[in-house]
């Protein structure tokens, strides 16, 4: 019953029963005992205007000539994950990168049609999975970047996925620099279509707000300092130490918003709001502004229920009809953890 | 006494991914399309690069804001060996031609950039009065958002002037940001429309034979350009601009002051001897030109009462 209420389109009654359950469930919630981590990689890249992870993979690797690959807890494999991107500065060649990763589009044949990036995504799966199968690497840290006021994001894809939900835990305590949020998306693994669900342990540390093409020396160093602090964890983990459980508030995904559009051209007729700009993570409620008309009219938000904005702007998602995405704020109580020594 | 200026052109889209003016000129199509209304001044709109506004992307094959130079606008049909240098013909035709009475009497190439500029108007001459009085103008006016407004001067011969603003009798490119490419921040669509609106009332006055009192403009001249510490071998870029300088657009640079910070972590300092005003600081079309950032003198312009003379 617990698993379906988990699983189940959040409503205000049902998180309401959850929290009323809370008490019930820290007293059965015994530790999780999982295995260490054995091999990990930091990939940047994948959309290759995204700069902060295409300048850290180098870096990582100058660090590890410089110093031996000691530096880390555990063997580290970077990679630069669109090298044809990168070279163009663009987001992809002919296909988003980060919605290859499906089990489908995994094993579909290759043509002399197939798109660069589906080539690169099965190569990929080669070198770092194969995706659902015991030889995947135990994770993968996948770095990008956005247009939108998110700070430092982590996204990953289940809330049962306790290595992540406790590496946000340890990372929202530790960085002080920029706010550090949980996002989850509710798919399942055979159908997310990221990167990072090819490894075990996948997350992707999304932070902005950065221009494509552009490096911030404060946005890469809010990166660099999320991925050291990732690295920080998995050395405690892997030590054998119990991580201590405890809440998380995550903010999941419930469905996007696009741009007001002119009917025949379907070009936008509208921005942002200014007072809703670089506001991701707020309150959305009934009334307040969303969209500024070029014509100068406001368009408000007319649903009944309050819902977190997220990705506000994101320049990438114009192609794909998102003004932003609407969140739910939901408390999760994570479990203490202990890495299973071998 | 100058002549009037009876005819304006206001271009969107020359950067295809630089979205304030690519919409603006949407807009202004679409009510033109809408009422036929008659605009006190004859104002010419143009897509200047359709192709890259369709795509989204700043050019498809060569900078279409870089093919205005006398020479490139010679080129036979087989040397137009791109999108863009075709283009920069047509639009030559339809503005111009650059440097005969035809052309057009003002230009304004509506653009964006990521750099924290606030509005600019950017153009070849530091004694064109019209631009100086417009920009004037715009810095006593512009309040809807509060907007600051400069004037830089790039110190370049109207002949190799390669921008689409020198086919104009007069010109400059409107330059506004911060805003990322490729995405409209409300904000700065206001301060652009509100600018252009500002723009084409001064035209009207001034035409009208309104006397426009003289001043003073602080002028922006290009000194020089410094690029990014690069890696020897592979010249991959190794620093960032610095924390310290990062947005801080016409705000003094001292020698000593940090300019990059390297990834690994090594602060470097301007080495130059002049104090100088950055500007175009951390523009990202101009990582592939090679530049980080420009340098800028700043002095004190002089200019005159204005008039025109009545036809």
């Amino acid at each position: 019953m617990l698993k379906d209420s988990l699983q189940s389109n959040v409503s205000a009654c049902v998180s309401l029963q959850w929290r009323r359950m809370k008490p019930l469930i820290s007293l059965n919630m015994e530790l999780i005992t999982l295995p260490a981590l054995h091999r990990m990689a930091v990939c940047g890249g994948t959309h290759g205007n995204e700069m902060s992870g295409v300048f850290l993979v180098p870096e990582l690797e100058r660090q590890r000539k410089e110093k031996g690959d000691a530096i880390w807890p555990i063997p580290l494999t970077t990679v630069l994950s669109n090298p044809q991107a990168i070279k163009e500065c663009k987001r992809y060649v002919d296909k988003d990168l980060n919605r290859c990763f499906t089990s489908a589009i995994l094993s579909s044949p290759i043509t002399d049609s197939t798109p660069y990036e589906v080539r690169r995504a099965q190569e990929l799966n080669t070198l770092l999975g194969p995706k659902q199968t015991n030889d995947a690497i135990d994770m993968i840290c996948d770095l990008h970047n956005t247009t939108a006021n998110m700070g430092l994001s982590i996204i990953c894809y289940s809330h049962t996925n306790w290595i992540c939900l406790h590496i946000f835990k340890y990372l929202q305590a530790k960085i002080t620099t920029v706010p550090v949020r949980l996002v989850l998306l509710n798919i399942p693994i055979g159908d997310a279509y990221s990167l990072e669900s090819v490894s075990k342990y996948g997350i992707s540390l999304e932070v902005g707000p950065q221009p494509q093409g552009v490096v911030r020396a404060d946005i890469f160093n809010a990166m660099k300092e999320g991925v050291n602090a990732v690295l920080d964890w998995v050395k405690n983990f892997n030590s054998g130490e119990v991580i201590e459980g405890g809440d998380v508030e995550a903010f999941m995904f419930k469905k996007t918003v696009d741009y007001p559009r002119d009917p025949e051209t379907k070009t936008p007729i509208a921005a942002v709001h200014p007072q809703l700009q670089d506001r991701d993570f707020c309150l959305l409620k009934r009334g307040d502004p969303m969209f500024l008309t070029f014509s100068g009219e406001t368009v408000r938000y007319e649903e009944e229920e309050p819902l977190h904005p997220v990705f506000i702007n994101e320049a990438a998602y114009y192609e794909k009809g998102i003004a932003f995405h609407l969140a739910q704020k939901q408390p999760w109580t994570i479990p203490s953890i202990q890495a299973k020594k071998v | 006494m100058l002549p009037a200026l009876s005819r304006v052109a206001v271009c969107g889209g020359t950067h295809g991914n630089e979205l304030s003016g690519v919409y603006l000129v949407h807009e202004r199509l679409k009510r033109r399309k809408k009422s036929q209304v008659m605009e006190p001044v004859a104002v010419v709109t143009v897509m200047s690069n359709p192709r890259a506004v369709q795509r989204c992307v700043r050019y498809t094959e060569t900078d279409l804001n870089r093919c205005f130079t006398h020479a490139m606008l010679s080129l036979s049909a087989s040397e137009q060996t791109s999108y863009e240098l075709v283009r920069s013909q047509e639009l030559n035709s339809l503005l111009g031609p650059k440097g005969s009475a035809e052309a057009m009497d003002l230009i304004c190439d509506l653009h964006n950039t990521t750099a924290n500029m606030g509005l600019c108007l950017i153009t070849y001459s530091d004694s064109d009065w019209i631009c100086l009085h417009i920009c004037k103008y715009l810095q006593a006016r512009a309040q809807h958002p509060r907007t600051d407004v400069r004037y830089i001067h790039y110190d370049i011969p109207r002949s190799e002037a390669y921008s689409l603003d020198s086919v104009g009798k007069h010109g400059f490119a409107m330059e506004i940001g911060p805003q990322p490419h490729g995405l409209i921040r409300a904000n700065i669509f206001m301060a652009m429309q509100e600018a252009v609106q500002l723009l084409l009332d001064w035209v009207r006055l001034f035409n009208s034979g309104a006397q426009f009192e003289g001043g003073s403009v602080d002028v922006y001249t290009l000194v020089k350009n410094i690029d990014y510490p690069r890696d020897p071998h592979t010249h991959t870029i190794i620093a960032a601009v610095h924390p310290d300088l990062q947005d801080r657009d016409f705000c003094l640079l001292h020698p000593g002051d940090p300019m990059f910070l390297s990834f690994s972590g090594e602060t470097l300092r301007y080495k130059g001897k002049e104090p100088l005003y950055p500007f175009f600081i951390n523009e990202s079309a101009y990582y592939e030109k090679a530049v980080a950032l420009s340098l800028a003198r700043r002095r004190k312009v002089e200019i005159p009462a204005i008039r025109s003379s009545r036809m």
